[in-house]
């Protein structure tokens, strides 16, 4: 199993090419903001960029939080998201400690899938995948992959 | 939003109202260039002052902006207070993909406010707010409040103005997102004119794509051009300033006010130098994987025990020729502090640097004084400069105030109009020979970027003005229409009219994109008679002795064959200007 990570952001330009990617090719629109990575200025483009993206985490606090079961835990980390059963109420983008799920102005969630088809539109190589090997519950070993 | 018509938002500073105009002539103008030029015949006076308050200030994109890489500029329209004549300057950075993401394809601001304002507006909002209290701010700290004060951080453009645009001079630029201008031909002054201190572009909103999977085939094609070939080296690597060396070891450098043609000691401000000990960090505009934007730093010693301050500051190739190169100074770091005072000011750098340049020579040969200056200018002597750009910023005496309005217009006022190095605005950094000059002189944007003219002196061939003014005019066709798209120029060798034609075609723009050659000639006319109907009159145009002087690789410009190409190219445009179809 694979989880996107941004080891590399100190390299990012704010070409948003990223965002566009995962817009164009997951959700099949042209956005920054439907997109499973948004990037972010730290402050002024005089600071550098931040990526705005899920960490993976498991147990995910967003999936404690859906009221409706909409969200459930990914293997190795993440979140899978069953639209159907979401009633846009928003209580994942509040339960996420780092804003990595987008709310569209209809409340439709939006966020990381972990398919990493974002990595290879970055100019800087400033995203990867990374193997999540999940031997026994509470045992993850990681592994970097090219 | 894919759609056949534009979708504008006017605001009235005036009457304090905004609303959404659907206008037609997708298919007759494209966007960009093409609608700003509309927008400019439907909503300006063509017989008014630039300040005329009912005036529109106009920013646009194109069909393509956004759905393809490097769609990724806008253009800013109005009518200018350096000539009183209609005027476009282009910039990148954020705001052409806000702009998209506000679901616009234009806004038209006309009226003045009553007090200072910034104009926030995205998808679902606009406002105007009161910002009196950051008047007389510079562009950086401007900047820092207002990116407090309105939502959206990386998915919102900030375009605001520094003490020269509020003053309304000439040479005012418009700061967009820090790094990027809409530099030429007095934008900043339209702004300051109407009470305008910044405009904060919030992208918000999200669109279906075409159902279908040739569009993001084609991007994934173009993508890969774009990036996967050596193309765009020269734009990442080094960048534009790669030009400062390749210009001198050509002799086609301007040095010291034109005075000369390259320099030995270049070598200080060549690209290979700033990258070497100046360079920082890339940044790129949005929707663009190439990342030219090259950002150095300056450091400041502002206190004996070592205590430093540093900012950031963006150059390029022309910055670095007009304060660089054209003033002696070819100390990269001293250059770098010089384009840091222009930006803060909110001055066009190019205008500002070759004004001071003609300043300097003036004062060496005892047209002015330093009564006038107030500092000492000499070439190389980058403190004086410095000082210089905040006394042309805020037109501290009435010297700086005349010079403001154009070397040309200081020439006219204290003598020395031979080595006013003006080419209907301001020369760009190129002394590649008379193509070039003429180009410019004669160009609807005074801009190095009409055509490329300074490529065609290059070329080896028979000297004929007529074939000349043809190639300028055929090569500022295809740069219109690309303008209307709207593409970033550097892109030009990939997005040809075929590339183009699939583009529009896989969003549904098919009458667009089966009319590329008809619509580029339109857009073509439609400026140019523009551009007449303000006021426009080619033959009024005369190129300064300064710019026969010159002497190249090839040797001296041969001023009767630049007579000839000025004459033909006249004729031209003046055909095209006037042709009413």
């Amino acid at each position: 199993m694979k989880v996107l990570i941004a080891p590399r952001m100190e390299r990012c330009i704010g070409c948003h090419s990223c965002s566009l990617a995962c817009a164009r090719l997951v959700h099949k629109r042209l956005s920054w903001d439907t997109a499973g990575i948004r990037i972010r200025t730290s402050g002024g483009l005089s600071t550098g960029f931040e990526a705005k993206t899920c960490l993976a985490c498991d147990p995910a606090p967003c999936v404690l939080a859906c009221p409706t079961c909409a969200y459930s835990q990914r293997k190795g980390g993440g979140v899978i998201v069953r639209k159907k059963l979401c009633i846009r109420c928003g209580a994942c983008a509040k339960a996420c400690p780092v804003d990595a799920i987008y709310l569209d102005p209809t409340g439709e969630p939006f966020v990381c899938i972990h398919c990493g088809r974002c990595v290879k539109y970055c100019p800087h190589d400033c995203l990867d995948t990374k193997e999540v090997v999940t031997d026994a519950p509470g045992s993850e070993q990681v592994k970097e992959t090219q | 939003m894919i759609r056949d018509y534009f979708r504008v938002l006017t605001i009235d500073l005036t009457a304090g109202q905004s609303t959404i105009v659907e206008v037609d002539g997708r298919n007759e103008v494209a966007g960009g260039s093409g609608l700003a030029a509309l927008l400019f015949n439907k909503y300006g006076q063509k017989d008014g002052q630039w300040d005329d308050p009912s005036q529109p200030l106009i920013f646009t994109i194109g069909p393509l902006t956004g759905y393809f890489p490097l769609m990724s500029k806008t253009v800013c329209a109005f009518k200018s207070p350096y000539h009183n004549q209609y005027a476009e300057s282009h910039a990148g950075g954020r705001s052409a993909l806000a702009l998209r993401f506000a679901d616009l394809d234009a806004v038209v601001i006309t009226g003045k406010a009553a007090k200072p304002v910034c104009i926030s507006l995205g998808s679902r909002h606009i406002e105007i707010k009161d910002v009196h209290y950051l008047w007389g701010m510079d562009v950086y700290t401007t900047g820092k409040y207002l990116r407090h004060m309105f939502s959206g951080s990386g998915h919102r453009s900030i375009l605001r103005i520094g003490p020269a645009g509020e003053r309304c001079s000439p040479m005012a630029g418009i700061n967009a997102d820090s790094y990027r201008h809409f530099g030429r031909l007095g934008g900043g002054a339209v702004m300051g004119s109407k009470n305008i201190k910044g405009i904060a572009i919030q992208g918000d909103a999200a669109f279906l794509l075409p159902d279908n999977n040739a569009y993001p085939k084609l991007f994934e094609e173009v993508y890969k051009q774009l990036t996967d070939t050596d193309m765009m080296t020269k734009y990442h690597n080094l960048g534009t300033p790669s030009n400062v060396m390749v210009l001198n070891d050509l002799k086609a450098l301007p040095v010291r006010n034109l005075q000369q043609t390259s320099d030995p000691n270049i070598s200080g401000i060549s690209g290979e130098k700033f990258a070497e000990v100046a360079l920082l960090r890339n940044n790129a505009c949005s929707g663009c994987p190439v990342g030219c934007i090259h950002i150095g730093f300056v450091r400041e010693r502002f206190a004996e025990d070592n205590r430093y301050l540093y900012r950031q500051v963006s150059y390029d190739h022309e910055p670095i020729f007009a304060v660089g190169a054209m003033l002696g100074v070819l100390d990269c770091f001293k250059v770098l502090d010089i384009i840091d005072v222009v930006e803060r000011m909110g001055l066009d750098v190019m205008s500002a640097g070759v004004a001071l340049a003609w300043a300097t020579e003036a004062l060496e040969k005892g047209i002015i004084s330093e009564a006038e200056t107030i500092v000492p200018m000499r070439f190389g002597y980058a403190g004086g400069y410095k000082e210089g750009m905040l006394h042309l910023a805020m037109g501290t005496n009435e010297f700086y105030q005349v010079l403001s309005r154009g070397a040309m217009v200081a020439a006219e006022r204290y003598n020395g109009k031979d080595f006013a190095c003006v080419l209907g605005q301001e020369m760009a950094g190129y002394a590649t020979g008379e193509t070039f000059f003429v180009g410019q002189a004669l160009g609807l944007r005074h801009s190095h970027l009409d055509s490329s003219g300074y490529s065609y002196d290059q070329k080896p061939g028979v000297k004929d003005a007529s074939v000349a003014a043809e190639f300028l005019v055929r090569d500022e066709q295809g740069r219109v229409f690309l303008t209307s798209m709207l593409s970033c120029l550097f892109a030009r060798g990939v997005y040809t009219d075929e590339l183009l034609h699939r583009c529009l075609n896989s969003l549904g723009y098919d009458q667009l994109a089966n009319s590329i050659p008809q619509v580029s000639r339109n857009i073509q006319k439609l400026r140019w008679r523009t551009k007449f109907e303000t006021g426009y009159d080619p033959k009024s145009v005369s190129i300064p002795k300064r710019f026969s002087e010159v002497v190249t690789w090839k040797g001296k410009i041969d001023t009767e064959y630049m007579q000839a190409l000025k004459d033909e190219y006249a004729k031209k445009i003046t055909e095209l200007g006037l042709d009413g179809d």
